[in-house]
């Protein structure tokens, strides 16, 4: 079964090999820089290349000439040398020439590369399985990056639309010109940010605060990933930066905040069950289908169903704090208190792939999110929690959002 | 100088006509044995199904990234094939085939009549099947394989499932079997020579892994460190790599790599053995460089222990630090140059025949090479940063250890068949089975070099566009490669079963002891000690 579904895609890709798909290419070396170390970089690794070539062409080229004068089917005899102290010394010491070469322009620009000093601005890059999150520092501005792929395209009902998993719903954005600092951070494993065309990647890493910088000359719309492997949807965790000339960027700016303030105050409002669940759904499709599936069944023996009675079987590590908060007996999702569902959705369950989103959700989402999944997929608790519940949860446990 | 014998000296004819091979028969000769050749079988027969089992885990890899989207496995699947793939080729296929070459070998070319400690054989050996079915039963428990990537790094292997601690304990067994292995070859080279046998005068095959061994023994105890700790930061309540209890995950990543440099090295210099046998034989004219092919091989042996953080020069080390590890690793140029001007001086002005050793020979010095080459532009920090964790890394180690170390083993069984069956294997079969490897090979990993620099990540189940060319470039050889190797499979078994009378020596420039004994050798071989002039 396995082998004819293979064949067949065999088959039918033939075609694109011989002309390639609209999207596809065939780049060859490091993708068009965008700031100066990444010139640098792509300079340093032309000139490296080129090396390695020519010692490559002289040393096969005398190889390739013993292979067609020295053989025996020509009737070359062997002649029985085995030792050449001085040409051995002599291969020795240019190798260790041309690599005294190598190292001095590239010590250069290591100095340049780790240059994070006198920056005109910074944001802080936290890494989530599998999110990232962007804090424009002293700006009050801060946003999650999700991916924005439709997980249809990924199963392949439907077509694939030219930035497939290269996309997100909030890009960072920076300004033109300007020197930008980032700070890198983790939450949960080891991420790792990197956008080539900057020549930029620097691991995030939990517990500790590394930096890069990076300096974008045109406006444009530059692509990366996490580079770590860090978990199931690692290869689903773009990283996506817009540059936009200084005047734009202020503006952006400023929309932001306003934005943040409305998501603040929608924090603070009292909702029906209708609109918590529409909310929910939006929430739950961004930051809990990766994992959980949007039918709510999650993935056997990985990630567990949120459905009342859904059977689920997995690692002792998995569902022992899951039935210890009252959410899993005997083999079976069962649908446990509200507030414990609250505290796991806040704070994740430690050892697990869960992730605590106190600090990547508002108020109202987790308040939303939480009535949802206990209103859909026939979970029929009626339970509401309102944004304010989730308020005075903060406050107790000293989680400010 | 190395390895001239004058055949003449050496007398083979009393060999086991008053010593009946006593053993068991049937399948307990296989478990109860001490004989370093069944024991040297047993492990190449072993590797050689785990390479099976790997490679296939590779067929469904490449299978998944044939076209962008997923096809056939869920991402959590897809890991788990990726990090099994890379820890079953590295501990069960790879390290393996060369101690099996070490068991059969050593003692026939240092004219002992077995390995120093022959139980102890028997039990290194025999740890092996269960690792492996640890590693390989560890697909069929909740959660599936470990699926955290062959390196294992921490905060993620934390959250895995009871698989993670199949692996573990695979790893500590693996890692006794190797540490026995090495002590019972360094006591059978220092020990057991044959009279006249000096150090300077061993075969460069011996002391390759003179010096492997002694990697391992220095190397795989700080593996086997580094899991109890993951082991106990997993179930026992320690932080050693959990910042949040005052530890640090990037300190897994130094003691794992001052092991995973060295264990590249243990890889590869019992490859650099067998073409430095290959390649006299074939030329038929001893050794270039002798003296500085051992001076060459300590050096690699020494820098691969202080090379080890340039496999994380992206976790945010001091710039000293990054300069440090970039200077050392660049100078491993120098002696893998040196190793690669000897090869080419060993043929230059040779009598040069291509039987399929040979060609495996040819084709592994040039393939290295541009593993080398990949090395240093990886050695170089800011290209390092554009580079790490992409397809480039996926390339340069597979032309390392696909290239360089696999198809060494390839050509050293060819070599050593007729040997060890006493029938030439097909030769036809043989030079069909190699050109085909070599040009799947690169069909495989030369266009991942380019998906690198593209900027694809490596361990991604699925990929943006632009990579999608090559992806199925890359599948396509892929799967012709590895069907390639059944050929290889029918080929040796075929050897094994009939085939023309190989006599004791089929290469007339072969010149180590194994080829003044009859093929195959008698059951136990030089029980008097050959003498060396």
């Amino acid at each position: 079964m396995f082998g004819k579904k293979l064949w067949r895609q065999l088959v039918c890709a033939l075609p694109f090999l011989l002309a390639a798909p609209l999207h596809a290419e065939y780049r060859l070396n490091l993708q068009t820089p965008a700031s100066p170390v990444a010139q640098q970089i792509y300079d340093l690794h032309n000139l490296i290349l080129l090396v390695c070539f020519v010692i490559f062409i002289i040393v096969f080229g005398v190889m390739f000439v013993a292979l067609v004068k020295h053989r025996k089917s020509v009737g070359h005899q062997a002649v029985q040398f085995h030792e050449n102290t001085k040409l051995e010394i002599v291969w020795t010491i240019i190798p260790f020439i041309i690599l005294v070469g190598m190292a001095y322009p590239t010590t250069k620009t290591i100095f340049d590369m780790r240059n994070t000093g006198h920056p005109d601005m910074t944001i802080k890059v936290t890494g989530h399985q599998w999110i990232w999150e962007y804090e424009y520092m002293g700006e009050g501005v801060r946003f999650l990056s999700n991916l924005s792929t439709p997980q249809d395209q990924i199963d392949n009902k439907v077509e694939k639309d030219p930035h497939y998993l290269l996309e997100v719903d909030n890009p960072m954005v920076v300004p033109t010109g300007k020197k930008v600092r980032v700070l890198l951070t983790a939450t949960d494993v080891i991420h790792s940010w990197w956008v080539p065309t900057f020549g930029v990647k620097q691991d995030a890493i939990p517990g500790f605060i590394h930096e890069a910088w990076f300096t974008v000359d045109n406006p444009g719309t530059y692509r990366g990933q996490c580079a770590e492997l860090c978990g199931v949807r690692h290869g689903y965790m773009p990283v996506v930066v817009e540059a936009v000339d200084p005047a734009s960027y202020t503006a952006w700016l400023t929309r932001q905040k306003a934005t943040m303030a409305e998501a603040a105050a929608a924090s603070a409002k009292t909702y029906t069950l209708a609109e918590l669940k529409s909310h929910g759904e939006k929430v739950f499709t961004t930051s809990c289908a990766m994992c959980h599936q949007a039918t709510g069944q999650g993935v056997p023996g990985t990630f567990p169903p949120l459905v009342e009675g859904a059977p689920f079987a997995a690692a002792k590590g998995m569902t022992d704090p899951i039935e210890t908060r009252g959410f899993w007996k005997d083999g079976k999702i069962v649908l446990g208190p509200k507030e414990k569902h609250l505290d796991i959705v806040m704070h994740g369950i430690t050892g697990t792939a869960m992730p605590a989103f106190a600090g990547q959700l508002s108020d109202f989402d987790i308040a939303a999110v939480i009535t949802f999944e206990r209103n859909n997929w026939g979970n029929h608790t009626g339970d509401m929690i309102q944004p304010s519940e989730v308020a005075t949860l903060r406050k107790s446990t000293g989680k400010s959002s | 100088m190395a390895t001239t014998i004058p055949i003449q000296d050496v007398h083979n004819e009393h060999h086991a006509d008053n010593h009946p091979d006593h053993h068991p028969t049937g399948w307990m000769r296989w478990v109860m044995s001490t004989n370093h050749k069944d024991i040297g079988t047993l492990y190449l027969w072993f590797s050689f199904g785990m390479f099976l089992f790997a490679g296939a885990l590779a067929m469904l890899i490449r299978a998944e990234l044939f076209q962008p989207g997923l096809q056939f496995f869920q991402p959590n699947v897809f890991n788990q094939l990726t990090t099994m793939h890379g820890l079953i080729m590295i501990f069960g296929a790879i390290m393996p085939a060369f101690v099996g070459f070490a068991n059969w070998q050593i003692p026939l070319m240092i004219g002992a009549p077995d390995m120093a400690f022959p139980r102890l054989n028997n039990w290194s050996f025999w740890l092996l099947p269960m690792a492996g079915l640890l590693l390989i039963g560890a697909f069929f428990v909740p959660g599936g394989a470990m699926a955290g990537g062959w390196t294992m790094y921490p905060p993620l292997f934390i959250q895995g499932g009871p698989s993670y601690d199949m692996t573990i304990f695979a790893i500590h067994i693996m890692g006794i079997s190797s540490i026995m292995g090495s002590i019972n070859i360094i006591t059978t080279i220092l020990n057991m020579r044959a009279p006249g046998m000096t150090l300077m005068k061993m075969p460069m095959f011996v002391w390759t892994w003179l010096i492997t061994a002694f990697l391992l023994i220095s190397a795989m105890p700080v593996l086997a460190s580094a899991v109890t700790m993951l082991l106990m930061d997993r179930h026992f309540g320690t932080s050693f790599f959990n910042a949040a209890g005052g530890g640090d995950p990037v300190m897994y990543q130094h003691i794992f790599w001052f092991f995973g440099h060295p264990e590249v090295y243990i890889m590869i210099l019992p490859a650099f053995g067998i073409l430095s046998t290959i390649i006299p034989t074939f030329s038929r004219k001893p050794l270039f460089g002798y003296r500085s092919m051992v001076y060459a091989t300590v050096v690699l042996a020494s820098l691969a222990f202080i090379v080890w953080a340039h496999h994380m020069f992206t976790v945010g080390m001091p710039i000293a630090s990054q300069l440090f590890f970039m200077y050392a690793t660049m100078l491993i140029a120098v002696p893998t140059g040196v190793k690669v001007f000897n090869w080419t001086a060993t043929m230059w002005k040779g009598s040069i025949s291509f039987e399929t050793p040979m060609l495996f020979a040819i084709a592994v010095v040039c393939l290295f090479t541009i593993g080398g080459f990949s090395g240093l532009v990886l050695a170089i920090v800011p290209v390092d940063i554009q580079l790490q964790d992409t397809y480039y890394v996926v390339a340069h180690f597979h032309y390392v250890l696909f290239s360089g170390a696999a198809m060494s083993i390839m050509g050293g069984i060819y070599y050593w068949l007729p040997k060890w069956t006493g029938h030439m294997y097909d030769e036809r079969l043989g030079k069909i089975h190699f050109w085909l490897t070599a040009i799947a090979f690169n069909v495989t990993f030369f266009p991942m070099h380019f998906l690198g620099l593209a900027g694809m990540p490596r361990r991604i189940p699925d990929y943006a566009l632009q990579f999608a060319n090559f992806n199925m470039i890359v599948s396509l050889g892929a799967f012709v490669l590895g069907a390639s190797q059944l050929l290889f499979l029918y080929t040796v078994i075929k050897c094994i079963r009939s085939g023309a009378v190989a006599g004791n020596r089929p290469w007339e420039g072969a010149e180590t002891l194994e080829w003044t004994l009859p093929s195959p050798p008698p059951y136990h071989s030089f029980e008097t000690a050959p003498v060396i002039k």
